[in-house]
């Protein structure tokens, strides 16, 4: 018996919760902290299922990075206090149509497709394994990556430029 | 990770429960996107499905026992945040030229 379980619930019900905050709440700046409540959860899960480089990860660049850069946008495009911050939801049924029908169909694959029940024994260190595939077997992706955050950087910095 | 941390092979959760939760977060994500008027709001909800699909990896590694797939959740973790640098960039951008980042009132592109 181990606390996995327990984990799992809990940070499921986190999750949920506040993935549901994040599309619900009025105000955009408390959006942004409930996403970075679901991604710090989402690293709760990672570490579940005992990948904790990706934990790491998750928290340096998901709930350190992404949430700073939206604060950011949100800080430069919006007042943060009064009602410009409030933001409206429109459509919400065909929202929930939308929605509901990818997960009805996504859960109805899940619940008939074969999957294993248990997780085979951890045979060396998971971190190891990540780093060795990486500078190995996808090191062109990995070299592509940097091309790609190249690419990323002179194209925001081309796009925020200050006016001429 | 020092294996014996976990009783190893004997997991409580099968794959269908983490499945399952990602199945549900990206639902969520994408009613924010479908639902959402600002397009801040809309990144959020592509972030929310984007954070889905990193469960999904991470949790078909673990139970396949294949490391690759963490390999891949570097990957799009990367991606992501180099896809909410330029987006926020194009929204700052948006916002300058036209003072308002709803979406329903961008129509730059209608001829």
């Amino acid at each position: 018996m181990t606390l996995e379980p327990l984990a799992f619930w809990a940070l499921s019900a986190l999750l949920v919760g506040s993935a549901l905050a994040v599309v619900l709440t009025k105000n955009l700046f408390h959006s942004v902290l409930y996403l970075a409540l679901a991604l710090t959860g989402t690293a709760g899960i990672f570490l579940a299922l005992e990948a904790e480089f990706l934990a790491a990860v998750q928290l340096l660049l998901y709930a350190g990075g992404v949430v700073t850069i939206v604060v950011f946008a949100i800080v430069v495009t919006e007042r943060l206090v009064g009602e410009r911050i409030t933001q409206t939801s429109r459509q919400i049924v065909s929202g929930v149509v939308v929605a509901g029908g990818v997960l009805i169909g996504v859960l109805t694959f899940i619940a008939r497709a074969p999957l294993p029940a248990t997780r085979p024994p951890l045979v060396a260190d998971v971190t190891q394994a990540i780093g060795q595939l990486l500078f190995s077997r996808f090191v062109l992706p990995f070299e592509l990556l940097a091309v790609l955050f190249l690419a990323a950087l002179l194209g925001a910095t081309y796009f925020a430029r200050p006016d001429e | 990770m020092p294996a014996g941390m976990l009783p190893v092979g004997t997991s409580a959760m099968p794959l269908h429960a983490y499945l399952t939760l990602a199945a549900t977060l990206f639902a969520i994500g994408l009613f924010g996107v479908v639902t959402r008027r600002n397009t801040i709001g809309i990144l959020l909800g592509i972030e929310l499905m984007l954070n889905a699909v990193n469960i999904n990896l991470v949790a078909f590694a673990r139970f396949n026992g294949d490391p690759a797939g963490m390999v891949f959740t570097v990957f799009t973790i990367c991606i992501t945040v180099a896809e909410v640098a330029v987006g926020l960039a194009l929204v700052i951008l948006i916002f300058r030229i036209r003072r308002t980042v709803i979406a329903d009132h961008l129509d730059l592109l209608r001829g």
